[in-house]
C-alpha cells in the first residue's frame, strides 16, 4: 500500500505495466522477454518487477531488455548485461553464491535440523512420574475422607 | 475540548495499565485475592477509556475537525464517510490507538468471559497483558499522539491516499489488528503459564480460543488485502511476498502451527514446552510485523527507518517482549513435563511434522525477507529477494503439507495405522492422479503447475469430505446423515478449514498457470477476440465522482452470443495528486473476465489489456472456507463449557452429601 502510494507519487504520467508499442512481433520473443522481465526488479519501485512496474525506467528496462533479446543475447547474456549497468539488486531472485548461500541453505539446514528434533520427540519414550506428590495425596486424603 | 479529554482519557487508561500490570501480579505470587480481583475491573476500564478517546478521532474523523492534525493530514470533506471513517486507521497514529483499542479489548474479554479460569492464572495473564499495553501507551503518547492540534485550522484536508479509498481496504486493517493483537492473549496465557510453571490440558483447551479467533481474524484480513489488490492494482497479482504482506504471513503460519499444537497439548498433554515457544513466537512475529510496517525499514532498504524513532522504539518492545519471554522459557522449559505418551505413527506425529512444516516455512518467509538487510549490512551486497525466491522455496513447503494433511487427519490419537486411514483415502488418491492427467491433457502447455494444483485440491478437500463423512460412526446412509448434521462444531470445522486450504492450493495453482493475457492498442469501435470471448472498445468517455474525476472505457464482451459490459476505468484523485487504474471485473465460477484500460496512445487508440482469469474467486474463496471452519470450532460448546468444567471442584464451600 505504502509503496504503491510511492510508485504512484514518483510517476507524472502514469502507464500501465508492459505498454503495447513495447510488444515484440516474435512472440517467442516476447515469450522470453516476459519471462526475463518477471525476474527483474524496477530500480526505483520498493518491490516490482519491470514486468509489473508502470514507472518510465522500468519501461526503459523492458525495451532495453527487448533490443538484447532481438539481437541474439541468450536469456542469461541479456540478464548479466542488465545486471553490470544496475547492479544485483534489479535480480528479484538472489544468486546462489557467497553469502547468499546462507541465504539458500538456511531452510533446508532448518528443516532437516527440525526434522531430527522432530523424530526425537517422538521416538522419546517420557519417564513419566505418575505417582501422587504430596500435596496431592493430602488432597486425594481430604476428598477421600471427608 | 473534547479531543483534549480523549487525549487525558488515552493517559489515564495508561496510568491504570500500570496498576493492573504491576498489583495482579504481586497479588497472584502472595495469593492475595483482593490484589488480584483488581485485574478485573482494571482492563473494563482500559476499553471504556481508550473506546472513548477513539469515538473522539472517529467523530472529528466524521465532522472534518481540521484543527486536529491527523485529520488535516488523512481527510477531506468531498470524502465519502465510509472513508472518513476507514480514515480513522488509514494513517500511522490512528491506527495505532485502534491496535491499543483492541489489545484493552482482548484483555478485557479475558476478564469477562474467563470466569472459569483459575483466580491466580487470570491475574497473571490480566498482568501480562496489561504490561504489552504500557509498552503501546508509552508508544503512542511519546512518539506518535494522534490528537496533536493545529494552531490554525485549515479550511480543508489533504484527504486519504486515494489508493485506501476502497470497501475492500477499508476493513483490512481492523481485521490484521484483531489478529496480529489477538496473539497477544496466547503470548500472556503463555508467559503465565511460564511464571505459574504449569501447563495442562485445561491450559491448552483455554489458550486455544484465542488463538483461533486471532487466526481467523488473521485469515480474513490476509484474504481482504489479496483480494483487493487482485483489483486494485490493474494486472490482477494477488500475491506479490512484499515485506509488508510477509509480515503478516509470518504470524499467521504460526499461529495456524500453535492452533494444531495446542490441539495436543489438550487431548493429550505432550508438546507442551513446544506450544509455549510457538506462542511466544507467534506475537514476536507480530510484533516484528509491526516494526517492519512502520519503521519503513524493509519496504526499501535504501530509506532506512522512515522514521527512526518510532522503528527504535518498536524495535525496543520486540527485544523486551520477545527477549524477557524467551528467557523466562529458558528458565522454565524443563518445568513442562510432557506427560502424554504415542506411537511413531500416530496423529501426534502427524501434528508435529505439521508443525515443522508450518514453522520452517514461516522462517523461510523470514530469513526471505530480511536478508537483503542483512546482506547490505553485514556483506556490503545490495540485494533483492523477490517473487521467485519464494516460490521456489515456500512452495515445496505447502505442497509437503497439503500432502500430509489428509493422512494424519485421519490418523488416530496415540497409536494409529496408516493402512486403516490409506485404504479408504486411496479412492481419493487415484481420483486426483485422474483429474490431474485430464488437465495435462486438455491444457496448452506443457506446465506441471496446473495438474499438480489440481492433485492438491481434490486430494485434500477429498481428504476432509471423508474425514468428516468417517466421523459419522457406521450405519446406514441416512443415519450417518442424521449424525453428520449433529457432530460437534470443531468436526465441522476442521474439516471445512482443511477443504479451504485445499480450494486456495487449487486456486492458486490454476490462476497462475492457465492465465491468458491480450495487451492491444483498441480504437473505438474496434472488435477483437481473445480465446472464447468478442471484444469491442464501444466508447471511451470522461466522468466526475465525488472526489475524483475519471476516464471510463465501455467494453461490450459477447460469448456464445451472450454479451455483457465492462466499463474499467482511470481515475485521477486532484486533491491528492494521485492516478489510480479501477480494472472492470466480470466475477465467475470458473473464471474472471478482467480488464484494465490505459493512456491514450500518441496514434489514437487505448492501450487495452484482457486478462482470464481461471478460478481466481477459488483463492479467496478457499480463505473463506478457511476462517468458517475457525468459526465453526469457536462456536463448539466444548470450547466454551468444558473448560469451565475442568475447574477443581473442591474449591466449592459447600459440605458434600454422606
Amino acid at each position: 500500500m505504502k509503496r504503491l502510494a510511492l510508485i504512484l507519487a514518483l510517476l507524472a504520467a502514469p502507464v500501465l505495466a508492459v505498454e503495447p508499442s513495447e510488444i515484440l512481433d516474435d512472440p517467442l520473443l516476447e515469450q522470453r522477454a516476459r519471462e526475463i522481465s518477471q525476474g527483474l526488479r524496477c530500480p526505483v519501485c520498493q518491490n516490482e518487477s519491470i514486468d509489473e512496474s508502470s514507472a518510465p525506467i522500468s519501461s526503459q528496462l523492458r525495451v532495453l531488455l527487448r533490443e538484447r533479446l532481438v539481437a541474439g543475447d541468450s536469456d542469461q547474456e541479456a540478464v548479466d548485461y542488465l545486471v553490470a549497468r544496475f547492479g544485483e539488486f534489479i535480480l528479484l531472485q538472489p544468486d546462489a553464491k557467497g553469502a547468499n548461500l546462507i541465504l539458500w541453505l538456511a531452510a533446508p539446514a532448518m528443516l532437516l535440523a527440525a526434522l531430527g528434533v522432530g523424530w526425537g520427540v517422538i521416538r522419546r519414550r517420557p519417564q513419566v512420574d505418575t505417582s501422587l506428590s504430596e500435596a496431592e495425596k493430602a488432597e486425594l486424603e481430604k476428598i477421600l475422607r471427608p | 475540548m473534547l479531543i483534549e479529554l480523549a487525549h487525558f482519557a488515552l493517559i489515564l487508561a495508561a496510568v491504570v495499565a500500570v496498576v493492573q500490570t504491576i498489583v495482579p501480579m504481586i497479588g497472584a505470587h502472595k495469593g492475595w485475592r483482593g490484589w488480584m480481583e483488581l485485574a478485573q475491573p482494571a482492563a473494563t476500564s482500559q476499553v471504556i477509556l481508550v473506546g472513548f478517546a477513539f469515538a473522539v478521532l472517529t467523530w472529528a474523523f466524521v465532522v472534518s475537525d481540521f484543527s486536529v492534525q491527523l485529520v488535516f493530514l488523512n481527510s477531506h470533506t468531498d470524502k465519502p464517510m465510509l472513508y472518513k471513517i476507514s480514515g480513522v486507521w488509514g494513517n500511522h497514529e490512528g491506527s495505532l490507538l485502534l491496535w491499543v483499542l483492541i489489545l484493552a479489548l482482548f484483555g478485557a474479554s479475558a476478564a469477562w468471559f474467563g470466569g472459569n479460569l483459575p483466580d491466580r492464572l487470570r491475574a497473571r495473564v490480566l498482568a501480562v497483558q496489561a504490561s504489552i499495553s504500557v509498552a503501546f501507551y508509552a508508544f503512542i503518547l511519546f512518539t506518535s499522539n494522534p490528537f496533536t492540534r493545529l494552531d490554525f485550522a485549515p479550511l480543508n484536508g489533504r484527504d486519504l491516499n486515494p489508493l485506501v479509498q476502497d470497501p475492500g481496504l477499508a476493513f483490512h486493517p481492523p481485521f490484521l489488528y484483531l489478529g496480529y493483537v489477538g496473539l497477544s492473549m496466547s503470548f500472556s496465557f503463555a508467559v503465565a503459564a511460564l511464571i505459574e510453571g504449569k501447563v495442562d490440558a485445561a491450559w491448552g483447551r483455554w489458550v486455544r480460543p484465542w488463538t483461533l479467533a486471532a487466526w481467523v481474524f488473521l485469515t480474513i484480513g490476509i484474504a481482504l488485502g489479496s483480494w483487493w489488490a487482485y483489483y486494485e492494482l490493474g494486472w490482477g497479482g494477488f500475491w506479490f511476498w512484499d515485506p509488508v504482506e510477509n509480515a503478516s504471513f509470518m504470524p499467521w503460519l504460526i499461529a495456524a502451527a500453535l492452533l494444531h499444537s495446542a490441539i495436543v497439548v489438550e487431548k493429550r498433554e505432550a508438546l507442551k514446552s513446544w506450544t509455549i515457544l510457538l506462542a511466544i513466537l507467534a506475537f514476536g512475529f507480530s510484533l516484528l510485523g509491526t516494526f517492519i510496517v512502520r519503521s519503513g525499514v524493509l519496504t526499501s532498504v535504501h530509506a532506512f527507518a522512515n522514521d527512526p524513532e518510532r522503528g527504535v522504539y518498536i524495535l525496543a518492545i520486540l527485544a523486551f517482549f520477545v527477549g524477557g519471554s524467551l528467557i523466562l522459557y529458558a528458565l522454565r522449559a524443563g518445568a513442562m513435563q510432557s506427560t502424554g505418551v504415542f506411537g511413531t505413527v500416530s496423529r501426534e506425529s502427524a501434528l508435529v511434522l505439521n508443525n515443522i512444516l508450518l514453522a520452517v516455512s514461516s522462517f523461510v518467509v523470514f530469513i526471505g525477507t530480511i536478508w537483503p538487510l542483512i546482506a547490505e549490512m553485514f556483506f556490503g551486497r545490495v540485494l533483492s529477494v523477490g517473487p521467485p525466491f519464494f516460490d521456489a522455496a515456500f512452495t515445496p513447503f505447502m505442497v509437503g503439507l497439503a500432502i500430509i494433511l489428509p493422512l494424519g487427519s485421519m490418523l488416530a490419537w496415540k497409536r494409529g495405522a496408516l493402512n486403516k486411514v490409506g485404504r479408504p483415502l486411496a479412492l481419493w488418491a487415484v481420483l486426483a492422479a485422474a483429474l490431474a492427467l485430464l488437465a495435462f491433457a486438455v491444457q496448452s502447455g506443457k506446465s506441471a503447475l496446473g495438474p499438480a494444483g489440481v492433485a492438491l485440491g481434490v486430494w485434500v478437500v477429498g481428504g476432509a469430505t471423508l474425514d468428516i463423512w468417517q466421523r459419522t460412526g457406521r450405519g446406514t446412509t441416512s443415519h450417518r446423515l442424521g449424525r453428520l448434521m449433529r457432530l460437534p462444531g470443531a468436526d465441522w470445522g476442521k474439516a471445512v478449514a482443511h477443504a479451504g486450504m485445499g480450494v486456495t492450493v487449487f486456486g492458486v495453482a490454476a490462476m497462475l498457470a492457465w492465465e491468458v493475457e491480450d495487451i492491444r492498442v483498441a480504437d473505438i469501435g474496434e472488435s477483437y477476440s481473445v480465446g472464447p470471448y468478442e471484444v469491442t472498445l464501444t466508447d471511451v468517455r470522461d466522468e466526475r465522482g465525488p472526489n475524483y474525476v475519471t476516464t471510463m472505457a465501455i467494453l461490450d464482451i459477447t460469448r456464445g452470443g451472450r454479451t455483457f459490459t465492462l466499463a474499467p476505468e482511470k481515475r485521477f484523485y486532484p486533491v491528492a495528486q494521485m492516478p489510480t487504474t479501477e480494472a472492470a471485473i466480470r466475477n465467475g465460477i470458473l473464471r474472471d473476465v478482467y480488464v484494465v484500460i490505459g493512456d491514450r496512445q500518441s496514434g489514437g487508440g487505448y492501450a487495452t489489456r484482457f486478462y482470464i482469469k481461471p478460478f481466481a474467486n477459488w483463492i479467496w474463496g478457499g480463505c473463506i472456507l478457511m476462517a468458517l471452519g475457525g468459526f465453526f470450532s469457536l462456536a463448539d460448546r466444548r470450547m466454551r463449557i468444558a473448560a469451565g468444567a475442568s475447574r477443581p471442584k473442591v474449591k466449592s464451600t459447600t459440605v458434600p452429601a454422606e
